[in-house]
């Protein structure tokens, strides 16, 4: 366990020693790391005071990317903001568009039929295995396990093959839409994930084999950054980092959407809330997402992968729409007002890899919302930092930084 | 959702200016703001709602009174099941609200966002200052009278301005998103290329 | 085409082991197949940018993976991602600390013009506060076309009269 205090019983002169005894005048340091720093994961600027090496106070400044995304939001259809819903958490673009989806079907409370639910399921658990395989080769990088970085990029290039081969996109994929998804399954693809999945399985092994019990790797994450279970709740952390703390919260089995309730899986929770157990808690989730993806292939059902029917909210098929007049109109309304939804409020949250993606929509009626607010895991992961990061070592903040495993793009939108 | 129900009820009933708030999913109630902090805290430590999911405001825009809303949803973890609370915040041109950064430390950041897009300004929260854009920026972005395109403001950092010549400008919005007008979007204006050509039978050929 | 500051002649029998040639030729070869990237990454660009330097396309190849976070060590600054207002002196600061001669590939379409992002917040093209040699559209490119932009730089590169710059300067 590192020790905050230097001991100031030093035989030889030491300045931390001198400082101590009072024989040296010392004042807090002020550091600013970032926005651009190999290890803030994005533009994250955290400004601390030093106080030798440990950490007195430390403030993070966020808004370096910033883009807007809300404002947008009440100038665009619901359709046309499929886009920037990618852009959101960009290491798992299909997590947001499935979140952000089944936001708006709640509006007009809208069921889609069982295969599409399938299609969601198993391309937002290909997402969370894809965001948390990038975190943890970040977080390798960081403590200094280069190996881990490209082993697991291998294995997210076979993903990104699946999703172009889906959505015609390596990984910003726009691919659902409100009342489906964009296009249905190409022919074989669904064993092509089972296959996968079947050869993900040890080489994950292997990968997390490399950290878990790599005396380096254990001494720089156990015990660092400890998250008690009242402040993560306080905080308002969700996901990975609120599980491993100890709160067995994880709305796919809490509260089930998309058809998650069908899947047999386990969620892992952690017990003493500090780097190494975020780490375990992750590399577990990956293994239950492969096992949620074989189920859904195993059962995976025929149909519609859109809503067929929902007047107004869904295009009618291209053939239809290049032969009838009626389904011609409909399209036409569809793709220049947008889909209509009725007037009111929804919050949804969904669980996305980095924690819980909220997305509150107030509707006036019409194609475009009132307001959209994003409720980012990040965010909330983010402003826990002020607290864990006091009394750390300034080595220390990279590990607890790469621990919480976050988005800028997320966390500003 | 029984215990958000029961807990809703046990709120209207406790006190007399809480009503029932429209809502598609999980129950929601309009407070007025002088009650938030009471009806947040029952919340929190009387029916088990311990996790502020989220903070955020609505303009209702220039003409509608009250003008700014507050809206807060709470969840419990133990019970799995959200509330909604909305308070609007009653001074149209100076909004404020009470915080409650006591009841949830999460809070702090929520507020700040709030304050940094709409101009609310929250009653004992410990450093109110803006979160996303820079401290000195003049606007409050997500107001409707607000631009998308934003408006010229200059750039925080005066070497950078004096040694690039730039500021923050409005974004060009020719042929680009469309731009929604209040009730939605004008299907003659929606095509791009009708925003690209700056004159058509209806407007005026701009000069030269 | 082989320009005349490209030429590198070698006789090995009037010669011997020596390879004789022009500076810029030798300067602008040197130059070009050792290009450090410093990468400013902001958003989703940066995913592809770590796609790149990763083992399927692997940057190594053209003598880029030396990935210099450090502005004082770097060639080339690569803008991976939408630049907002609030970080945009934060890139410049970056650029004027990079030492001479240095390049800039504004990768995506968010650093090349501000992508779909027309809004109150994103700088429309970091071409407004940097002189940008190569610009790569896509969101986010693929790895592909950020190497091929990477080729091209080497060939803008190599067309440079260093030779003189560096005699002049």
């Amino acid at each position: 366990m590192p020790k905050p205090d230097m001991p100031a019983e030093y035989a030889f002169p030491d300045s931390a020693a001198k400082s101590r005894r009072g024989e040296l005048d010392t004042e807090r340091m002020s550091i600013s790391m970032g926005p651009s720093h190999p290890s803030t994961h994005g533009v994250l600027r955290l400004q601390m005071e030093l106080d030798g090496e440990v950490v007195r106070k430390a403030e993070p400044v966020i808004g370096y990317l910033h883009r807007g995304d809300e404002k947008i939001a009440e100038n665009m259809t619901y359709n046309q903001f499929v886009p920037y819903t990618d852009r959101l958490d960009y290491l798992a673009p299909l997590a947001n568009n499935m979140a952000y989806a089944i936001a708006v079907e709640r509006l007009a409370k809208l069921e889609v039929p069982p295969r599409c639910q399938a299609i969601r399921v198993i391309t937002a658990e290909m997402a969370r295995i894809s965001a948390h395989l990038l975190g943890l080769g970040a977080f390798g990088i960081d403590v200094g396990a280069w190996t881990v970085f490209l082993y697991s990029f291998a294995e997210r290039e076979k993903l990104y093959k699946l999703f172009e081969e889906l959505t015609g996109a390596r990984f910003t994929t726009s691919y659902t839409r409100i009342g489906g998804v964009a296009r249905d399954v190409p022919e074989g693809w669904t064993s092509r994930v089972d296959a996968f999945c079947e050869q993900f399985l040890p080489r994950l092994e292997e990968t997390l084999s490399l950290l878990t019990r790599s005396r380096i790797f254990v001494d720089r994450t156990a015990g660092i950054g400890v998250i008690s279970k009242e402040d993560a709740i306080a905080y308002g952390l969700t996901g990975p980092n609120l599980r491993a703390s100890g709160v067995p919260l994880d709305l796919r089995k809490d509260k089930p959407y998309s058809g998650y309730e069908q899947y047999d899986f386990d969620v892992p929770v952690g017990t003493k809330g500090d780097g190494y157990d975020r780490y375990l808690v992750r590399g577990e989730e990956m293994r239950q997402s492969a096992r949620i993806i074989r189920q859904a292939v195993a059962k995976f059902p025929g149909g519609s992968w859109h809503a067929e029917d929902a007047r107004r909210i869904t295009k009618p098929s291209k053939d239809r729409v290049l032969t009838s007049m009626e389904e011609l109109i409909q399209n036409f309304m569809i793709v220049t007002e947008g889909p209509q939804m009725p007037a009111g409020e929804v919050y949804f949250e969904a669980e996305n890899p980095k924690g819980a993606l909220g997305f509150y929509i107030v509707s006036k009626g019409g194609g475009v919302p009132w307001r959209l607010k994003i409720r980012a895991p990040s965010f909330c992961n983010l402003s826990i930092l002020p607290k864990v990061c006091v009394g750390a070592m300034v080595a220390d903040i990279v590990s607890i930084l790469g621990s919480l495993d976050f988005v800028m793009g997320e966390c500003d939108r | 959702m029984p215990a958000a129900l029961d807990a809703v009820a046990a709120i209207k009933g406790a006190w007399a200016g809480v009503t029932d708030r429209a809502s598609l999913d999980h129950p929601a109630v309009n407070v007025p703001a002088s009650d938030l902090l009471g009806v947040l805290r029952a919340l929190k430590e009387e029916h088990g709602f311990d996790m502020l999911a989220d903070v955020t405001g609505v303009d209702w825009a220039a003409g509608a009174k009250p003008r700014f809303t507050v809206v807060y949803h709470v969840f419990s973890t133990a019970k799995h099941e959200y509330v909604r609370v909305a308070a609007d915040c009653p001074d149209d041109a100076a909004p404020e609200m009470p915080s409650v950064v006591g009841l949830w430390p999460g809070a702090n950041w929520h507020e700040r966002e709030v304050f940094d897009m709409f101009g609310v300004r929250f009653a004992g929260h410990p450093d109110l200052r803006r979160i996303l854009m820079w401290d000195g920026y003049p606007h409050f972005p997500l107001r409707k009278d607000f631009p998308l395109a934003g408006i010229d403001t200059e750039l925080p950092d005066a070497e950078v301005v004096a040694e690039t010549k730039t500021g923050a400008i409005a974004a060009p919005m020719m042929g680009g998103p469309f731009v929604a007008a209040e009730g939605g979007i004008n299907m003659g204006d929606a095509e791009p290329s009708a925003k690209d050509e700056s004159w058509s039978e209806r407007r005026p050929k701009p000069d030269a | 085409m082989v320009a005349s500051n490209s030429e590198l002649a070698y006789d090995s029998k009037i010669e011997g082991e020596v390879i004789v040639s022009r500076a810029d030729a030798v300067i602008n070869w040197i130059r070009s197949n050792s290009m450090w990237p410093m990468p400013m990454g902001l958003a989703c660009c940066a995913i592809e940018l770590m796609a790149v330097a990763a083992s399927r396309f692997d940057i190594a190849r053209f003598g880029a993976e030396v990935m210099r976070f450090s502005p004082k060590q770097a060639d080339v600054m690569i803008v991976a991602g939408t630049v907002t207002y609030k970080m945009s002196s934060a890139v410049r600061r970056i650029y004027d600390q990079m030492l001479a001669p240095k390049w800039v590939i504004a990768m995506g379409a968010c650093a090349s013009t501000g992508g779909m992002y027309r809004s109150y917040a994103v700088l429309q093209g970091v071409d407004r506060i940097l002189p940008v040699d190569v610009y790569v559209s896509g969101c986010p490119p693929r790895p592909e076309a950020l190497l091929d932009a990477l080729i091209k730089l080497q060939e803008k590169v190599k067309r440079e009269p260093s030779a003189s710059k560096l005699l002049s300067a």
